[in-house]
């Protein structure tokens, strides 16, 4: 059994699936904290129904990204040994921050938040899911530099005795263009799942007439999220292709099937390749348009597939360096279009909710609920995208994945972890998703309840009142916790 | 030299950290069924350690993080090598993690039940795992001149390595009943107090058992010190809770801070023996991992070293501060009844 292939499909599975939860993760705290921070400022009840039941949504999502996370940190040292011992020195850094700078901050603060709604002044409580927030974006920040340091190795030498990649330059590796425009790139696609979350959920109890002042706040939310998000992640994206087309130029020929350089290349609409994927058999284009996307120029020169590979050779030897050109080419169009339909959602959505008004129409909210499986789909193409687009290489120009690979790990073993992954994923992806799905229909809180659950405790003796009182006797001691597990 | 050192050491504090803190949150997981005899016994338990969990667990991830960037060839070789062990202890993970958050989000006794027997599973696998885990690091395992695991999965599974995952599932559940009692009331904690000097007397036996084999093994003066201090605080612990008891007065706070020694002590002798090795080769000694042929360039050490020093003060401050605003006993009077059926509101 060949266990390259085995844990190369692995690292897909476990990545994509990761990837569902992560960015559903940074959108929704981003937009919880907008909703609490409404509540404390407004202490209009309503925002604080919303809050609580937003944050419901988010914690089921939390909970998986967070359980995801560790077999990703885990399998590169137990799946891709080799490439572990090459890269350590400069990727270990970044992953280190990560877990230092972000996992502490985000776990210890969702505790607090979680538990913490009768125990903490509701601005100090804010505070804390915009801490929740604020780890997660720094989060995606350290992986996503991490992952252009294997699209464009900056900021190292590599050390031949040692046979190893070497840091010189953390900040190069931190701050490299493709990681600024990559990061970009991502943090807007979050925005747009936890806007597209907000919007699809509350166009259901729109669509049921349920809670309908609350869900309109939160669908007019979610809309604008979805307008911010998909111009930020068409923009972004726009300019991480420009980086990419300077450092990556075989991704992307790849990402257009573009097998021979051209000024001006056209954008193919639609490209149907023969099956080895050397030539192109039928394709519907657009004049000057790739050009533009790659160089901001419509005449510039885009540099073709057979052109690279031609480069590569002479560069790297004898070798296929093309990547999987139809998995690449669909995968960009998957995601481009997701993206697009997600900008087309916000503003019809926006135009039709305009001042005060609710569609009647089932259908439309029926659609609306529908785009919550956009970002998803953009999310996961875009990763199959730009990892498969990195092939033959896991870190472009100097390590290749065959050589990546655990040596002493055998094809059984990885087959045994894929197979008890996809199953494990498999369940919990069905509970995860009933679990959403009843407490959508569960709905938010009535407002008596919302308010009772964080009633904090009278005054004790000799202390404030607040959360930094005085330890001592509490004569409240049985009182019932508003929350508990 | 000195980075090497220091980072061998700041490794030593990652996983001492995670074992003094999730080892309690273990104990907790595995007592539920026991401490915790009905449901608002159980949801006391889970609540205990409810808001922390989930932070203490991130010791691990920046354990095995900081072993990627400090020592790079340690991490690879110590995860190829005990990959099916790591399987168990990664499926361990996820399902404990979401068994916490899943549990109290379903409205039937079959639901609660069913995380309940994950949580307590998992958190035995785990407690037991990870010593089993510690004690083939310290016995060295069989790697290749090019630092790569040939043994077999079976290996993992020797009498030393299997004595030592006894003794921190004893340790662990110790520790976890002592935090118990620190944190509950009444018969909980009557329960919790009761568990603690019954496994705590358990856990001492082990954990001298194996810290003696440890020291034929590869033993110094100073792991050995630290193998006899963690014996003693954690016999320390056992009685302080005893005490607690019988004078009406608490010394729960002072028994947590002895298994915690306990603990802290029995994985820095870990430590001890390894060095100057981080993973010693049983085929050769010249095969061995060690702090200087593991680790990464000075300029990486270097900046990890900022970067920990600025950030670490901060983290152990809000996490402080987490346990504070959570400091209160919490008693089953105080739980809410558990939902028979689902609310609609």
């Amino acid at each position: 059994m060949d266990p390259l292939g085995i844990a190369r499909w692995q690292f897909g599975i476990t990545t994509v699936y990761h990837f569902l939860f992560v960015p559903i993760t940074i959108g929704m705290a981003l937009f919880i904290a907008i909703t609490e921070t409404a509540w404390v400022r407004t202490r209009n009840p309503v925002y604080l129904r919303a809050a609580k039941f937003w944050g419901k949504i988010f914690l089921i999502n939390f909970a998986m990204g967070v359980v995801t996370g560790l077999v990703q940190e885990f399998q590169f040292g137990m799946n891709w040994s080799s490439y572990s011992r090459f890269v350590g020195d400069v990727f270990g850094a970044p992953l280190a921050m990560e877990s230092l700078l972000a996992f502490f901050l985000e776990s210890t603060f969702i505790g607090i938040w979680i538990f913490g709604w009768d125990k903490l002044k509701p601005a100090l409580h804010a505070a804390c899911i915009w801490l929740v927030a604020i780890g997660t974006t720094m989060s995606a920040f350290f992986i996503m530099a991490a992952n252009s340091f294997m699209q464009h190795p900056v900021g190292i030498t590599v050390n031949e005795d040692r046979s190893r990649a070497e840091m010189n330059d953390i900040w190069a590796v931190l701050t490299q263009p493709l990681n600024m425009w990559a990061y970009s790139h991502v943090i807007a696609g979050a925005i747009l799942s936890g806007a597209a979350m907000f919007a699809g959920i509350s166009s259901y109890f729109l669509m049921k007439k349920r809670d309908v002042p609350l869900f309109r706040k939160s669908v007019r939310l979610g809309l604008y999220g979805l307008l911010v998000g998909s111009t930020l992640t068409i923009v972004t994206g726009d300019l991480l292709a420009k980086v990419m087309t300077d450092v990556q130029p075989m991704k992307m020929a790849a990402a257009e099937a573009l097998y021979e350089t051209s000024a001006p290349a056209s954008f193919s609409i639609f490209t149907i390749g023969s099956l080895d994927g050397s030539t192109e058999v039928f394709s519907i284009r657009v004049p000057g348009v790739l050009s533009f996307m790659a160089t901001e120029s419509f005449t510039g020169e885009v540099e073709g597939i057979n052109n690279v590979q031609a480069a590569y050779e002479e560069e790297f030897g004898p070798g296929d360096y093309r990547p999987n050109i139809p998995v690449t080419y669909w995968m960009f169009r998957l995601m481009m279009g997701a993206g697009g339909a997600m900008l087309l959602v916000s503003i019809v959505g926006l135009w039709l909710t305009r001042k005060g008004r609710l569609p009647k129409s089932k259908t439309v909210w029926l659609l609306a609920m529908f785009s919550i499986a956009g970002p998803i789909v953009g999310h996961s193409a875009g990763w199959i995208f730009t990892e498969m687009g990195r092939q033959p290489w896991t870190v472009v120009g100097l390590y290749r994945t065959e050589e990546s690979v655990s040596p002493s790990v055998s094809g059984g073993s990885v087959l045994t972890s894929l197979i008890v992954y996809t199953v494990l994923y498999g369940i919990l992806a069905i509970i995860e998703v009933g679990l959403v799905i009843k407490y959508v229909k569960i709905g938010p809180p009535s407002e008596a309840e919302a308010l009772a659950q964080i009633r904090r405790g009278p005054p004790r003796r000799g202390g404030t009142g607040g959360e930094g009182d005085a330890q001592g006797t509490d004569e409240h001691e049985d009182r019932p916790l508003t929350f508990a597990y | 030299m000195f980075l090497n050192n220091f980072w061998f050491l700041i490794i030593g504090v990652l996983w001492i950290g995670y074992f003094v803190l999730e080892g309690f949150d273990f104990g907790v997981g595995a007592l539920l069924r026991i401490v915790g005899k009905d449901e608002k016994g159980r949801r006391v338990l889970i609540n205990t350690i409810g808001p922390v969990w989930d932070g203490n667990e991130v010791w691990v991830v920046s354990a095995g993080a900081f072993t990627f960037a400090a020592f790079p060839e340690w991490y690879a070789s110590m995860f190829s090598a005990f990959y099916l062990a790591l399987l168990v202890i990664l499926v361990c993970l996820i399902v404990r993690g979401v068994a916490f958050e899943y549990r109290g989000k379903g409205h039937s006794d079959v639901w609660r039940a069913r995380w309940d027997w994950a949580i307590l599973i998992t958190s035995w696998g785990l407690a037991l795992l990870w010593g089993v885990a510690f004690g083939n690091i310290v016995r060295g395992i069989a790697l290749d001149a090019d630092h790569e695991y040939v043994g077999t999965f079976l290996d993992l599974l020797n009498p030393f390595a299997l004595v030592t995952g006894l003794c921190t599932l004893a340790l662990f559940i110790t520790h976890g009943a002592v935090y118990l009692a620190l944190k509950t009331t009444l018969e909980i904690r009557d329960r919790a107090r009761s568990t603690a000097m019954s496994v705590g007397v358990v856990a001492a036996i082990l954990m001298a058992l194996s810290v003696g084999w440890q020291h034929v093994l590869r033993g110094t003066a100073l792991s050995l010190t630290l193998g006899v201090i963690a014996v003693v605080s954690l016999l320390a612990g056992v009685v302080l809770t005893r005490q607690g008891g019988r004078a009406g007065q608490s010394r729960d706070g002072w028994a947590f801070v002895a298994t915690a020694l306990s603990i802290a002590s029995l994985a820095l002798g870990w430590f001890a023996s390894l060095y100057p090795d981080v993973l010693p080769s049983t085929i050769d000694p010249a095969y061995s991992l060690n702090i200087t042929n593991a680790a990464s360039t000075p300029y990486t050490l270097t900046l990890m070293s900022w970067i920990a020093l600025v950030f670490s003060p901060v983290i152990l401050g809000y996490q402080a501060w987490s346990y504070w605003v959570f400091r209160k006993r919490i008693s089953a009077k105080q739980i809410p009844e558990s939902p028979t059926k689902v609310p609609m509101h």
